[in-house]
């Protein structure tokens, strides 16, 4: 079923699909930011697409993507190193535009589900918006914008939903404290609410670790991934003996 | 001649209608509402950051604090996601002890629903009724999980333990004497499966206790019958799910069309509306208890018969039993291991949809390859119907208003997270 809805996508979007993959029976394509809106209302009303419904919008902040707080991986004689490294002074490895804009959409009528991405820069995230194709993403856009900064074009009421008002920043964004900035209590002196820098310390309790060995590879059969897995060391060592 | 203008009302937070602590702007002209202008967030908890910041398994209690009458559905998701990461299937016995749960929430939601929503328009006996049943199917999660609401119960891999052999038995005391607890005691002298057997027994009967109650009732159709339609169309362009969706007469339901855990082997139907008011989802989530109580069943039957395994026995994920870490160092690494750091779950990113009580819950999770999700999204059905609020209660009469909040099965904990 995944592979006919691959197969409808490329020859109904042509040049304007950038990538399409294939991952855990679900289908993600990407998109360029100024094909959305032409792209969107083919998916609603291509015959053989049909997604009438946008079940969520999203946006991944990948600012901090594949970096660890703990090196795990060069165990040796001198063991594990004991402190931990900021996240936010290690370097990006994340080579992309910043943010991911990710929708997920749900076809009623073909029962099929696709996730479409659009990257977007940090400088200027803007991107438009897809409400005259599904009325329903009002709220999502609006939520996006509160904790991301995404600026969604032609949104006719884009307002911060979910944060305090008068809030500042964007709060789901990976250089935006865990703990936040400021605080507030009610002064009884002044007799109303005052914000203040935050007086408790940023900590982690447990460390970011990756782990990429094959002791990490989880299958419901360890013993056939451990056999394999050895098939195919083999495999290359043959290849590598040979080349 | 004097000018009319509109009259703006704030209705909420704190407001007994509100469920919890909607805010709403309401632009009145006359006793009629012209726009409504939701503002929420006033439980915003950050839940999606806060799991970024913690290993795997350390999320799944906030996944019970989401929409906290539906507790076990929510952990549902996450947990179904965790695992299509990587890769892993839980036992068979798992997935039943899953799903019949699963049911058992969809009951508890689906009366609170009933309790409050009769109570917001004048109804005061359902509710009491509602609450009575409630307290046995909390009994029933505190006897698997040792609490009555935010079980913590499905883990990656399978659940926590296996359903008690015995079910917890009232105690005299100076408020009940031995003749009263025995009679308490009464459907507790088996298992936990023998009490929710009993419980399905009567649970139908109770259930017309509720529609004599209202069904026909000449007060409860004026308040709902023709309040807060939508249309097919329009529900599937607000992005609507669930009985909010079937309501409107849009068949349409995950456990049956995109099928996961043991869905495809049970026996149910699907109740679908045909005039998308407030009486007709009123009517299917009437009828989704007694089919759900109807999948308890065949779940009981099934995990009678079939004792097993209820976590997978692959202890990267998993924890050893407690007897084996008492003897075994292996055991004791991977204990120590799994409680301290987590697992690292293969880069990737999952969708996970289930059929929540409300409707589409969706866990959207994306991982590099860490302990720790690099974002999970929290796809919540309340959210997208309420940002519909406007829509459903233009031109309808102030009192309407808390009709409609009422149908749409509105919990704050997953609508601002």
């Amino acid at each position: 079923m995944v592979n006919a809805l691959v197969e409808q996508l490329g020859n109904l979007l042509g040049d304007q699909m950038i990538a399409c993959e294939q991952a855990f029976d679900e289908v993600t394509i990407e998109v360029a930011k100024d094909d959305l809106v032409d792209v969107a209302m083919q998916l609603r009303d291509q015959d053989g697409l049909q997604f009438e419904q946008l079940i969520d919008l999203t946006v991944v902040d990948y600012l901090q993507y594949g970096l660890d707080e703990w090196a795990t991986d060069e165990a040796t004689g001198s063991g594990f190193s004991r402190g931990r490294k900021d996240i936010s002074e290690s370097k990006p490895k994340w080579s992309r535009e910043r943010f991911a804009v990710v929708y997920h959409l749900l076809s009623i009528s073909l029962n099929q589900r696709l996730r479409v991405k659009v990257f977007i820069g940090e400088n200027r995230p803007t991107i438009p918006s897809v409400i005259s194709v599904w009325n329903g993403v009002d709220w999502f856009e609006r939520e996006a914008f509160d904790l991301f900064g995404i600026l969604f074009e032609g949104h006719p009421d884009l307002r911060r939903l979910l944060t305090d008002y008068g809030f500042v920043g964007h709060p789901f964004r990976k250089d935006f404290p865990l703990i936040g900035n400021v605080e507030m209590r009610f002064d009884a002196k002044q007799n109303r609410c005052v914000y203040e820098p935050v007086s408790i310390q940023p900590r982690v309790l447990v460390p970011k670790v990756i782990r990429e060995n094959e002791d990490t590879i989880y299958v419901s059969d360890p013993q056939s991934l451990k056999e394999s897995l050895k098939q195919a060391q083999k495999g290359e060592s043959k290849d590598s003996v040979n080349g | 001649m004097a000018e009319i203008r509109n009259y703006t009302v704030n209705f909420g937070p704190q407001h007994p209608a509100a469920h919890g602590v909607l805010r709403l702007i309401l632009e009145m002209d006359g006793e009629t509402v012209v726009r409504a202008d939701p503002h929420i967030g006033l439980l915003h908890r950050a839940t999606e950051k806060l799991a970024e910041s913690k290993p795997f398994n350390q999320s799944i209690g906030y996944m019970d604090r989401l929409d906290y009458v539906s507790m076990m559905c929510n952990e549902h998701a996450y947990v179904m996601a965790i695992e299509k990461l990587m890769g892993i299937k839980p036992p068979k016995r798992a997935q039943y002890i899953r799903v019949m749960f699963a049911e058992i929430t969809r009951i508890l939601n689906h009366l609170m629903w009933l309790g409050a929503h009769g109570l917001d328009i004048g109804a005061m006996t359902v509710f009491l009724y509602a609450f009575r049943e409630r307290e046995s199917l909390m009994d029933a999660y505190e006897a698997v999980s040792g609490a009555r609401m935010h079980a913590t119960y499905f883990r990656p891999g399978g659940v926590y333990r296996d359903l008690p052999e015995k079910m917890p038995q009232y105690k005299v005391s100076k408020f009940s004497n031995q003749k009263k607890v025995d009679e308490l005691n009464q459907n507790r002298q088996g298992s936990l499966l023998d009490y929710l057997w009993d419980f399905t027994e009567t649970f139908p009967d109770r259930v017309d206790e509720y529609e004599t109650l209202l069904t026909d009732n000449r007060i409860w159709k004026q308040r709902t019958v023709g309040v807060g339609v939508v249309s097919p169309e329009r529900a599937l362009q607000l992005g609507f799910s669930g009985p909010m969706l079937r309501g409107s007469g849009v068949e349409w339901d995950l456990r049956r069309k995109q099928p996961y855990e043991v869905y495809p082997e049970l026996e149910f139907d699907i109740p679908v509306g045909s005039k998308g008011d407030c009486y007709d989802r009123y009517l299917v989530r009437m009828e989704e208890m007694r089919q759900s109580n109807k999948i308890i069943r065949q779940c009981i039957e099934w995990l009678k018969e079939n004792p097993g395994p209820v976590m997978l026995d692959n202890h990267k994920v998993t924890p050893p039993n407690r007897e084996a870490m008492k003897n075994d160092m292996e055991a004791l690494i991977h204990h120590f291991k799994l409680f301290t750091e987590g697992y690292c779950v293969p880069e990737g990113e999952v969708y996970q949809a289930i059929e929540h009580p409300k409707g589409e819950f969706g866990i959207y999770l994306t991982s590099d390859g860490a302990n720790k999700p690099y974002r999970l999204k929290i796809r919540a059905p309340g959210f997208a119907h309420l940002s519909a609020m406007n829509e459903m209660v233009k031109g309808h009469m102030l009192a309407d208003v808390v009709a409609v909040i009422g149908t749409q099965d509105i919990v704050f904990g997953e609508i601002d997270r």
